[in-house]
């Protein structure tokens, strides 16, 4: 017969680790979306030379393990600067720069798919730049990036797992502390991985539910 | 009116426009014909702003296009254009693709805004068509949503870009239509198009481009009549 140790205040505690990882996903999607728009649109705007620096500073992000990021991060701000800060802000912090490295690409990615003859075409009718970036571009270059920005937030939710090195408690860390506890890591994981599941099934499925509604147009 | 005096653009080295002198008046019917090349379409695409020029001027009502000093969105409220391609806004239904400009360049409200959208969409035949996204039309009946577009601006001016060039033949008809309905209206406008027949009906006067110089410009019974320009004697032989 199956047998565990698993009580319901375990499953309480696997549940606060998984609202720890929600949070830092969302603050880290949301923080690093916002960025990214800003970076994709200067990106695409000013043309490949003059973004060059700030191409090579979202590359870094992009190219350094996040672990390595954090840790290097923490240290950075504790250490050199004196801060005293928690491992939770490193983290949202560390997690929403590099969320928007990639986000910048999506960005650029999208706005580069919407056909210049629509934007000439939108001018032409009058339309400011704000005017054609908000009305045309915009809502285009959201269904070209959705799927690879939908993919991008679950990436990030997997992988804020790493951000149990600046001592946050999240849901992998939860698991792992059961796990030394009640010594039963495959029984565990696999309520853990539930947990990431339950999570990110929602998203996913709102993402196509998007993809879908916009393909009737 | 629009006056176009000595107008010069260039591509890099290529020079596509080599000093043009035109003028248009108000209710007339222009068309420019010319091999591909000649710098016809740069020069619609230079009467609204969309592209600088080097020197010169172009002055519609007055105001010149190419001043620092110019609102260009504002002037292109006055003159509208149509592309090769129509440019339909895919996301949007083919009312809110004749909306969105009234509603965000004019302040229509939404209400004028659509009963405009609905005429002009009934004046060039899609009354039937205004909640369904361009994606399900032809491209004649896409093009011809380009044009109530445009026509839904109240432009004083409108430009024409080959805009049957990219049809099927069998499409090219309904939209010259369109343009038949518009010139016997008194808009006035310049035509660029490889649709000789049509030029002769419509215009009243026909402008031949040769690499970038306007080389003949007369009523259509002069110009396709009695040619005098040997690079247009061939272009009417190769044509016909």
């Amino acid at each position: 017969m199956f047998d565990t140790a698993l009580t319901a205040n375990d499953l309480m505690f696997l549940a606060k680790g998984a609202g720890m990882t929600l949070i830092v996903t969302a603050i880290s999607v949301v923080f690093g979306t916002i960025l990214g728009i800003i970076f994709g649109v200067i990106r695409y705007q000013v043309g490949p030379w003059w973004a060059a620096p700030l191409t090579f500073v979202l590359d870094i992000f992009r190219s350094i393990p996040l672990l390595i990021q954090l840790v290097l991060a923490n240290a950075f701000v504790t250490m050199v600067l004196g801060i005293r800060i928690s491992g939770f802000a490193v983290a949202c912090g560390v997690l929403s720069l590099y969320t928007a490295a990639y986000c910048a690409e999506i960005v650029r990615g999208g706005i580069e798919a919407v056909p210049q003859t629509l934007r000439r075409a939108a001018r032409s009718l009058g339309m400011t730049w704000g005017q054609d970036m908000r009305n045309i571009v915009l809502p285009l270059a959201t269904r070209v990036a959705l799927p690879s920005w939908i993919g991008l937030a679950l990436g990030v939710m997997k992988d804020s797992a790493l951000v149990y090195i600046v001592q946050v408690v999240e849901l992998l860390k939860s698991t792992q502390i059961l796990i030394t506890r009640l010594q039963e890591p495959l029984f565990l994981l696999l309520i853990c991985g539930l947990f990431y599941f339950l999570i990110s099934f929602p998203v996913a499925r709102f993402g196509g539910y998007l993809e879908k509604r916009w393909s009737n147009d | 009116m629009i006056e176009i005096e000595n107008v010069r653009k260039s591509f890099g080295s290529l020079e596509v426009l080599k000093g043009i002198n035109l003028t248009v008046q108000k209710g007339e019917v222009l068309t420019v014909i010319g091999g591909s090349g000649s710098g016809k379409s740069t020069l619609l695409t230079c009467i609204n702003g969309l592209e600088p020029i080097d020197s010169g001027r172009i002055l519609v009502d007055g105001v010149e296009v190419h001043a620092k000093t110019t609102d260009l969105n504002k002037l292109r409220r006055k003159i509208g254009i149509v592309f090769q391609q129509w440019n339909a806004f895919p996301h949007l239904t083919v009312l809110e693709n004749v909306m969105l400009a009234q509603v965000k360049v004019l302040k229509r409200s939404k209400a004028e805004a659509e009963a405009e959208a609905v005429r002009q969409l009934n004046h060039v035949g899609l009354g039937d068509k205004l909640k369904v996204y361009p994606g399900r039309l032809s491209g004649g009946q896409q093009q011809r949503m380009a044009i109530a577009r445009a026509l839904a601006m109240s432009p004083d001016y409108m430009l024409f870009d080959e805009v049957t060039s990219a049809l099927d033949p069998q499409l090219v008809g309904e939209v010259l239509d369109t343009l038949r309905m518009l010139a016997s209206e008194g808009m006035t406008m310049i035509c660029v198009t490889h649709e000789m027949k049509f030029a002769r009906e419509v215009s009243d006067r026909v402008a031949f481009f040769h690499k970038g110089v306007m080389a003949e410009i007369a009523p259509p019974e002069d110009l396709f009549g009695a040619p005098k320009d040997p690079e247009l004697q061939k272009f009417l032989a190769a044509t016909h």
